[in-house]
């Protein structure tokens, strides 16, 4: 039943940048842990096994078939779809947004897992529908809608950053899947028109919150704060390091969501230049070996859900350590494998067990 | 060869092979290693080229953020005279990191402050767990003497932080307490509840009256400044300010004179003033007395103090006119004088016989006047709270339909004027009956309710609602208590419109008729409210008198001899001019005996003073 070849061509590489990712995310929520308030050493032992619990998933993830994936899609949509509704309904309020649901003594974020569920329905989907000429207008529909029902649900919670990553890998998948040219140019310019239309029709605070959104610098006291706090703690880390559990930014709780969010900034303070660009090269490997595996895989579907997967970890890892530089706008995307959150870790260690799985089976026929 | 249509359609439909995705995702990562490459450029310079200042930045936190707290809007009488207002003191504290030598430093504090050094460290040892850049407070409201010695010996006291804070001070103490009431420090399951989402530990927030209910009105809201301190902590540079938006001033819809009056009239007895307009509903004066200063709440209370105040039986800090429950006695023959006439059961001319008791269902039920009224009709039984005529109109229309003109005349729920504690009182049904004691009603029940006894409860504002509705032919409106609210600049941002209730299900024909008794009540030579006459102003009004325990008919004992906590309340409904009514007043005397000898005379003067006033000024300068 259990094939020895699939222990020969398991994928040690893609197993050892996962556990070094998760490492150094586990060191430095040590580091945040012991800087006292609000993150306490109970945030760091739930996490230790909250990445218990992922290998197990991940172990789940590479023991079956990926094939399978392809006729339960829909199925694993559904209810992740169901779990956004019940959210709605009777969603704990954390902070004004209603995302976690308990379940008993834990609390899930099923919009973490709804990333899996998207790439999977989109990679079913285009290894279906994908034509060498690109997609019309016609087959676009059912992605779009896919898409945009999770998307709209997250919106409501709200969390308009797990909702644009979401959209931007669907984004991703379908461009990838190629667009017909003329639709891809009525896309854009439907797009460039509607943007002002929608703009006009907002309210004054709601533009406000876009124009903070994009400018951090208009709102000096809360998000314009978080990124100056934030430069200051990567910065001040310079080549070596102010080494574990030195940084002072850290220690003395300037930094907003240190634990979360902004964990990159704390990794950076810790550990210099060289320790964070270490943590940016490891996501580049991964990128590009999920890439790889896509490359060697024969399947359509294969090939789209490890597509799908490497652009969900590129896209989060790019936003993240870019909104924490200054880069890019403030939005709440966790950073794969080293941000606090137990769904986080679940839903990435699902994805390097769904890799694993294609991997390995690459070289399998049947 | 294919032609180039066929070649189209084919490709088309033509499934994409591997080489095809192949090629492609060669394309992705041709695009994803200079994304990252952007990043490791972004960190080489955050870290290596700009490393150096960043950690000089870092050293000493110098960026930090300080709150600018807004200040709370202003509260004036209708006529702009100030009510509340905020004043500055200077709060003390301490910037740990930054007072060093500490110990050095905290023994020349005490030596200025006159504070002991134990105590000094104390404050600093509550606060161990929070980060040593976070000033700790170590005194409040210094006064300007300390706050001269500290200011010219700062050079020595390193790390020390005057922070000058705006408190509420109540202009005229005891003055309109209740309406106004006062504000403190947010509480733990405040902060928990959604209605404060946006506050924050020790932020002051309303905490009774329409401190409370205007509480968004009055806030405001928080600015603040990124600055860059050095290492004592002192301002270096201010790198970015988001200024305060002040809170809007309120303008309730009492004038301070008339309250004022109102206050002085009732502070020797316990018990609530309620005045309102007629016309539009506005509240023109509502006092409870006892009372109580509000500043104690600002200033702080001696342990005594507060003892004092929340052990005092007659619970200054209730707000009588809207949250104490009474029977409202006699003058609910009013709702069972409408009720009789709308529903048929009596006519202005119907005559009952009062012999001074009322057999039913083998009990006598007395009248208050032993002797008896003997046959009299609807204007007079108003006119002298004759018993007997009303226990037989209660018995001809049942308790059901007493209660459908009670609650349409706004008793039995909340009058929905926004002040907090609102009590809404008690109309029973022999449904509520049922539910509440499981018990059928009785018809003997029936007579009590008639008289305004028995399960009926009010509040003074509640009555004072009802007599305006009578007044003003009927209809229902919700008592205001602001006329209006501006913005720190002057600009009116609402102005408080009348809102109505419901309107009296009676005819005006009836409603004249019950008008007919209530004038007689005061103007007729057998009224029982005489007492509340004024000469040349035409006053109607109700008297009435709530027995505080069930009499018996054997009691022979003395209403004075009565332990005062066993005296019966009075009442006093009324309003002025009869024909054209300008204010309705609802008195209510706790333990006052007699609603025509206690508070008839209060009524009175509210009515006199407001009317002489009114008539004194610029007319429609007092109503708008």
């Amino acid at each position: 039943m259990f094939d020895r070849r699939l222990i020969e061509n398991f994928d040690w590489v893609l197993l050892l940048v996962t556990l070094l990712l998760v490492a150094s995310g586990l060191i430095t929520l040590y580091s945040a842990a012991s800087a006292g308030m609000p993150v306490t050493q109970a945030f760091y032992f739930r996490q230790l096994m909250w990445f218990g619990a992922g290998i197990l998933v991940m172990t789940g993830a590479f023991l079956f078939n990926y094939r399978k994936l392809d006729q339960y899609a829909y199925i694993a949509y559904g209810c992740c779809i169901l779990m956004l509704l019940a959210v709605l309904v009777a969603g704990k309020y954390v902070a004004g947004s209603r995302r976690w649901l308990a379940l008993g003594p834990v609390s899930l974020q099923p919009s973490e897992l709804v990333k899996v569920a998207v790439i999977m329905v989109l990679a079913r989907y285009y290894s279906r529908s994908a034509t060498v000429k690109g997609m019309g207008f016609r087959e676009l529909l059912i992605p779009m809608l896919l898409t945009g029902i999770p998307f709209a649900l997250i919106v409501k919670q709200p969390d308009l950053g797990t909702a644009m990553t979401i959209v931007i890998i669907a984004a991703t998948m379908t461009l990838f899947s190629k667009i017909e040219k003329r639709t891809l140019v009525c896309i854009f310019i439907c797009g460039l028109v509607t943007v002002p239309v929608i703009w006009l029709f907002l309210k004054g605070y709601q533009k406000q919150r876009i124009l903070t959104f994009l400018e951090p610098d208009l709102d000096p006291l809360g998000a314009g704060y978080h990124i100056i706090q934030s430069k200051i703690a990567i910065g001040s880390g310079m080549l070596f390091g102010k080494g574990l559990l030195m940084g002072t930014q850290n220690s003395l709780s300037f930094l907003p969501e240190h634990h979360t969010d902004f964990i990159f900034s704390v990794l950076s303070e810790d550990w210099g230049f060289i320790g964070s660009a270490l943590i940016l090269l490891l996501f580049l490997f991964l990128i590009v070996w999920g890439l790889n595996i896509a490359h060697g895989c024969r399947d359509s579907f294969g090939i789209l859900m490890a597509v799908g997967i490497s652009a969900l970890i590129g896209w989060e890892a790019v936003i993240n350590t870019g909104m924490v530089m200054g880069l890019l706008p403030v939005v709440g995307i966790p950073l794969p494998f080293i941000s606090y959150g137990g769904s986080s870790v679940i839903s990435m260690m699902l994805c390097m067990g769904i890799l694993m799985n294609i991997s390995m089976r690459q070289f399998m026929f049947e | 060869m294919l032609n180039d249509t066929a070649l189209h359609s084919h490709l088309k439909t033509q499934v994409p092979d591997n080489d095809w995705y192949k090629r492609r995702i060669i394309v992705l990562l041709c695009l994803v290693v200079p994304v990252f490459m952007l990043l490791l450029l972004r960190l080489f310079y955050l870290q290596i080229v700009e490393g150096g200042n960043f950690r000089k930045l870092s050293e000493h936190n110098c960026i930090r953020l300080q709150a600018i707290d807004p200040p709370r809007g202003l509260i004036f009488d209708r006529n702009g005279r100030l009510l509340v207002d905020n004043r500055p003191s200077y709060d003390l504290s301490i910037v740990v990191r930054d007072a060093k030598p500490l110990n050095a430093t905290l023994q020349r504090l005490s030596r200025y402050t006159r504070m002991p050094l134990d105590a000094l460290w104390a404050e600093i040892e509550k606060y161990r767990n929070q980060p040593s850049y976070k000033p700790v407070p170590l005194l409040q409201d210094i006064g300007r003497d300390m706050l001269a010695v500290l200011e010219v010996n700062r050079y020595e006291l390193p790390g020390i932080v005057i922070d000058v804070r705006l408190r509420r001070l109540y202009v005229n103490d005891q003055s309109a307490a209740h309406i106004l009431g006062y504000v403190g420090e947010i509480s733990s399951d405040e902060l928990k509840s959604p209605r404060y989402a946006n506050y924050k530990r020790s932020d002051i927030v309303g905490k009774a009256g329409v401190e409370k209910t205007f509480e968004n009105v009055l806030r405001g809201e928080r600015g603040g400044r990124q600055v860059e301190v050095n290492a004592a902590g002192q301002l270096v540079k201010i790198l970015k300010t988001v200024d305060a938006v002040p809170g809007n001033n309120l303008f309730l819809s009492f004038d301070l004179d008339l309250q004022q009056k109102a206050e002085k009239l009732i502070d020797n007895v316990h018990g609530a003033v309620v005045a309102m307009d007629p016309d539009t509903g506005s509240i023109l004066a509502m006092a409870s007395s006892p009372s109580y200063d509000p500043n104690m709440f600002i200033n702080g209370f001696s342990q005594e103090q507060w003892q004092k105040l929340i052990s005092d039986p007659f619970h200054p800090l209730e707000n009588k006119a809207i949250q104490a429950e009474y029977p409202p006695a006699s003058t609910y023959k009013i709702i069972t004088a409408m009720a009789g006439l709308q529903e048929g059961v009596i006519n202005d001319g119907t005559t009952l016989f009062c012999p001074g008791f009322y057999k039913f269902g083998g009990r006598d039920y007395r009248c208050w006047k032993k002797s008896g009224h003997g046959s009299i009709n609807v204007t007079k039984a108003l006119a002298e709270s004759c018993d007997v005529f009303f226990y037989q109109v209660g018995l001809r229309l049942g308790v059901d339909r007493l209660a459908f003109y009670a609650k349409a005349s706004g008793l039995g729920s909340l009058t929905g004027i926004q002040l907090d504690h609102e009590s809404a009182g008690l109309v029973p049904t022999s449904d509520w009956k049922k539910r509440r004691f499981k018990v059928s009603w009785q018809s003997g029940e029936t007579l009590s309710v008639a008289i305004g006894q028995g399960y009926n409860l009010v509040t003074p504002l509640q009555l004072c609602a009802m007599i305006a509705t009578v007044a003003n032919g009927g209809t229902r409106f919700v008592p205001q208590i602001v006329s209006k609210i501006e913005n720190a600049s002057g600009d009116v941002i609402k102005k408080t419109a009348p809102e109505v209730a419901g309107h009296l299900p009676v005819s005006p024909d009836n409603l004249d008729i019950v008008k007919k008794g209530l004038w007689d009540v005061v103007n007729e030579r057998y009224g029982t409210g005489r007492i509340g006459a004024i000469p040349g102003v035409e006053v109607s009004g109700k008297t009435g008198t709530a027995q505080v325990f069930s009499r018996k008919t054997n009691d022979t004992e003395n209403e004075k001899q009565r332990t005062e906590r066993l005296r019966s309340h009075a009442w006093f409904v009324s309003y002025a001019p009869s024909d054209n009514p300008k204010i309705a007043v609802a008195v209510l005397v706790e333990h006052g005996v007699h609603g025509a000898s206690a508070a008839a005379p209060i009524a009175r003067e509210v009515i006199r003073a407001y009317l002489s006033e009114s008539t004194s000024q610029p007319s429609g300068e007092a109503h708008q």
